[in-house]
């Protein structure tokens, strides 16, 4: 029997068994060493050999990573470790550490239990260290820490032992000050990073060692050891005698918890709006196998043998080919598996039957997007949704390069936004010319490479464009909005939302998904009025629909189509046709014909949408534009170029703290300044800089500027130079 | 002047000879194609037979953009021309009150409605219809289910429905489509759909279709060309059964 085939055999015997799992995501800063400690533990535990680890990325399985070195989606592997004599069934995720792909990282967190956070020890913590960590503590995933580079501190920095040992301890300290602030309660009661304890590993991924407490009582390898061997030039004896795999994959083993103990927990922060004491809300907690089955699909890919490929968490249940899975949310077809399996590595293993608690690939789920629930059972309440902490703040216009590929592009996009849900994909078959909005510059540029290399689409790609947004700064109303037969009449007011109602809103606390009674309850408790609270009929992005009208007839069937009206307008603004957010309206007062045939999408749809689009303007329609922190670690005497950095660029310096000879700048700048801020830096520092971005919401673009940003924007979309009077709408 | 002329029902000789001499002293000749159509003349049989060229208006032209009506209007001898009576299942009142508030005189001249013609063609009473009804082609997010509510409420009193069928510029909701709908929003309402239907196509021309039944005979007949209405009567009087006996083939008891 092949290594390989053993191997198989001894992971689908463990899948069986709960106790002996653990479904784990490494989660860091990008270049803290990943994609190194992730492939050199699959190595370590025999899944690769040890000469490929290192140079062939098992994990990077998109050509795309491996060319650009970084890790772009979350890979799935599974592995074995021993541990005082028992196997046990590591599952991985690999995530994304740029920031450009944040998106990914949510995903994972929700897949897994436990999260190795790992830190470069020449670094220290980073801005995306902390994102991720927020994401894993949301998720209710408990962490360990791995500082990594050990080996850059003693050779590159030349610090003596005492000092690298302080320099370890501040890290562990950071970690633990950032676990408090965001989960005051969790690091109570037991989530406090410890290295007496075990939670805490120190290392060299790329040199294959790693030592902890709890280790070194076995291994007799101490500090003092790891200090003279990497001064010596001997890290091969450190990774003999204290190996990287076997230490953390010990602390994994030790310290993170099993599917059992960590679905009881998780199930109240994962599906918060469920009913405990129903038969799949029991099953889910016992995480056991012969439930109905609970899918959350966190990963959507496309293999050129099997098709659609969705990769998720199973909470409950069992999954086999043949299975028959409901996704909520859908027109609940039965969509019936035709392969389940595991990954290991870039393959993916079919097995006959796959039980709760495990990270499961399927294919033959039809109906299933990112964040999809599926079932069993025919109706289920969903998991939260995913939560994302960016949102697309650019935008590339793509084309089909062939004419004989129009119509496959589009199949493609649909796919590319299957598959990454912090994608924007918009459609126009009249023109051909297809938008895709994503994170970043690099995120975009991965998305579009990804089109023309793997789907085989050649594409002319356009220079990237700032996404804004449009909001308004007063109220208005009653707007009245008349259909083209002017029988139908609606009445509106319009106000800014409230800021704790948007965040409620991104945070998910509030959501059409929730029992309106508990809607109710948490809108009068963020302040909103008992009378209004109740008739929140639609949420769409940060803006709000209320519907304060009382026994008017017809309404109900024409409810959807003023809904379609509303979003309509929402999609463009008046000022520059940028996407509307934080407005809340209240639907007044409606009038509508006797006839259902004068009151049909033709009348309604354009009645709502122009009232919306005129209240906006009367209501002081503005510019928002997206931002991001920017963090510059320079040498003191680059200072004033890295402030400049910023204030150049309209931006704001909001901290500075220097350590030892460096300093580290701290601000705020709008992204339409950032183009080409790498290469600026880069030159500005003589490559000494160290930084890091991460989107910082929306502000108001400044009054000075908007005229210009508006008059610019309108003419690249083609639009009359004129801003259109909100009697333009109320023709 | 504005003149609504209503052009009767089914070809372009059944206009009243006060509407043919008003049209042919008129200064231009607007025709309304988006409600209703005489399925029996196009466009340009009907200047044919005027002697005059005739602009015809979609919908946007007289909802949103009145303004050229209107100046011709002002300015001469307009007139308005729609199929059946002007007034009649269609939004028109409309353009009245602007013109009237522009200070333009209006007038109607009356044709033959479907409203009345049904009664001669089915043999229904006049007297004992209720609130009429439209019947639109479901689309994404909308199934209106009103229709239904007015036909049950009018059955419930004993009192017969006019269902307007859809007309969409591609197509023509047809008798046995209109029908299906009615049961599939019973369905949808977890109500019970009524027994009855008259259906009738093309009232006013030589060859009109008339056949009543079950809405099961009803969807397995061929009306023909459109357009198509239908009635669904309540409880027949002795006269009425014995009319739709003889003239629509209703199945004697
Ligand atoms: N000296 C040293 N370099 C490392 C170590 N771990 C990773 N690296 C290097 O750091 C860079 C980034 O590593 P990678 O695993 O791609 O980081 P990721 O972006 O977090 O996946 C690579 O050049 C690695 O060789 C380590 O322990 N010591
Ligand atoms: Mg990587």
């Amino acid at each position: 029997m092949t290594r390989r085939k053993k191997m198989v055999e001894r992971v689908t015997e463990l899948m069986d068994q709960p106790k002996m799992i653990r479904n784990i995501g490494i989660v860091a800063h990008i270049d803290h060493g990943k994609t190194t400690l992730s492939d050199n533990l699959l190595a370590g535990a025999g899944m690769i050999s040890e000469e490929i680890a290192g140079k062939a990325c098992w994990m990077d399985s998109d050509e795309e990573e491996q060319a650009r070195g970084i890790t772009i989606d979350a890979s799935n592997v599974s592995m074995v470790h021993e541990y005082d004599g028992k196997e046990y069934l590591i599952n991985m995720i690999d995530t994304p550490g740029h920031v450009d792909f944040g998106g990914d990282v949510t995903r994972a967190m929700r897949a897994v239990d436990g999260a190795v956070v790992l830190v470069d020890a020449v670094e220290g913590t980073m801005p995306q260290t902390e994102t991720v960590l927020r994401q894993a503590l949301k998720e209710g995933v408990k962490p360990v820490l791995f500082v990594n580079k050990v080996d850059r501190l003693i050779n590159e920095l030349k610090v003596d032992e005492m000092t690298m040992q302080i320099r370890l301890g501040k890290v562990i300290d950071k970690v633990n000050k950032l676990i408090k602030g965001m989960n005051e309660e969790a690091y109570n009661n037991g989530w406090k990073l410890d290295a007496a304890q075990g939670t805490v590993a120190f290392g060299s991924a790329l040199y294959n060692w790693a030592v902890s407490v709890p280790y070194m009582k076995k291994s007799g390898v101490s500090f003092k050891d790891v200090y003279e061997k990497c001064t010596a030039g001997d890290m091969k004896w450190l990774a003999k005698n204290s190996p990287l795999c076997s230490v953390v994959l010990d602390m994994v083993v030790n310290h993170l918890p099993n599917p059992l103990e960590s679905q009881e927990r998780r199930v109240n922060i994962i599906w918060q709006h469920g009913d405990k004491s129903t038969p799949e809300g029991q099953a889910m907690y016992k995480c056991d196998p012969n439930g109905p089955a609970s899918l959350m699909v966190t990963d959507i890919s496309f293999d050129q043998h099997a098709g659609e490929v969705a990769t998720g968490r199973l909470f409950s249940g069992t999954l086999r080919r043949g299975t028959e899975l409901y996704v909520m949310g859908t027109a609940k077809k039965i969509n019936r598996l035709t392969q389940v399996g595991v990954f290991m590595g870039a393959e993916r293993i079919e097995v006959e039957a796959i039980p709760a608690g495990n990270i499961v690939a399927v294919t033959g789920l039809k109906d299933a997007i990112v964040g999809s629930t599926a079932s069993t059972l025919m109706e289920m309440t969903p998991f939260e949704s995913l939560k994302h902490y960016s949102e697309p703040v650019m935008t590339v216009a793509v084309e089909a390069k062939n004419m004989k590929d129009l119509p496959k592009l589009i199949t493609v996009l649909r796919q590319v936004a299957k598959e990454d849900p912090t994608v924007q994909v918009t459609i126009n078959e009249e023109t051909g010319e297809h938008l895709i909005s994503g994170m970043g510059e690099l995120h975009l540029e991965v998305i579009t490479g990804r089109i023309a290399r793997d789907k085989n689409v050649e594409i002319v790609t356009s220079p990237p464009i700032v996404v804004y947004r449009e909001t308004i700064t007063g109220k208005a109303g009653p707007v009245e909005g008349k259909s083209p037969n002017r029988h139908n009449r609606f009445y509106i007011e319009l106000e800014p939302m409230p800021a704790n109602l948007v965040k409620a809103i991104k945070d998910g606390e509030v959501s059409m998904d929730m029992p309106a009674l508990e809607r109710r309850d948490k809108l009068i408790e963020l302040g909103i009025d008992k009378e209004q609270a109740k008739n929140l009929v639609a949420i769409e992005g940060t803006n709000t629909f209320f519907d304060m009208t009382k026994g008017i007839q017809y309404l109900n069937e024409t409810m959807e189509l003023i809904f379609d009206g509303w979003r309509e307008a929402l999609a463009g603004g008046p000022l520059a046709d940028e996407q509307i957010q934080n407005v809340m309206i209240k639907l007044v007062d409606v009038k509508l014909h006797e006839d259902a045939i004068h009151r049909g999408p033709a009348q309604v749809i354009p009645a709502v949408r122009s009232a919306v689009k005129a209240g906006v303007l009367m209501a002081g329609d503005t510019l928002l534009e997206p931002m991001q922190f920017l963090q510059i670690t320079v040498p003191q005497e680059h200072m004033g170029s890295a402030t400049g950095m910023i204030q150049g660029r309209r931006g704001q310096v909001s901290d500075m703290t220097s350590e030892g000879d460096t300093i580290t700048v701290i601000g705020k700048a709008p992204v339409a300044q950032l183009f080409g801020f790498a290469g600026d830096v880069r030159s500005a520092t003589e490559g000494r800089a160290m930084w890091s971005t991460e989107f910082a919401g929306f502000d108001v673009v400044p009054a000075g500027i908007l005229k210009d940003v508006v008059k610019e924007i309108r003419k690249r979309k083609g639009l009359k130079e004129q801003i259109p009077t909100p009697e333009d709408y109320l023709v | 002047m504005l003149t609504f002329i209503g052009l009767g029902l089914y070809d372009e000789r059944d206009i009243s000879v006060k509407g043919l001499e008003i049209i042919k002293s008129a200064d231009k000749v607007y025709l309304e194609g988006y409600t209703s159509r005489l399925m029996g003349a196009d466009v340009r049989k009907l200047e044919e037979f005027y002697g005059k060229s005739v602009t015809l208006l979609n919908r946007d032209d007289v909802e949103r953009f009145p303004g050229k009506i209107l100046d011709a209007a002002a300015e001469g001898d307009a007139v308005f021309l729609t199929g059946g009576d002007p007034m009649v299942s269609t939004t028109h009142a409309d353009i009245r009150i602007r013109a009237e508030e522009r200070g333009i005189a209006t007038r109607i001249i009356h044709g033959a409605s479907i409203q009345s013609a049904v009664c001669g063609l089915s043999g229904l009473q006049n007297y004992r219809f209720g609130k009429s009804c439209s019947v639109p082609y479901p689309e994404r997010n909308w199934f209106p289910t009103t229709p239904l509510d007015t036909i049950l409420s009018n059955f419930r009193q004993d009192l017969h429905t006019l269902v307007f069928l859809d007309i969409k510029p591609d197509r023509h909701m047809s008798v046995p489509e209109g029908v299906e709908l009615i049961c599939r929003m019973a369905e949808k309402c977890g109500e019970t759909a009524p027994p009855l239907y008259v259906g009738m196509a093309r009232a006013g021309s030589e060859s009109p279709s008339v056949f009543a039944g079950s809405a099961e005979d009803v969807m397995n007949h061929d009306y023909g060309a459109p357009l198509h209405i239908i009635a669904v009567p309540a409880s027949l009087h002795e006269m009425e059964r014995e009319y739709l006996e003889i003239f629509a083939g209703l199945k004697r008891e």
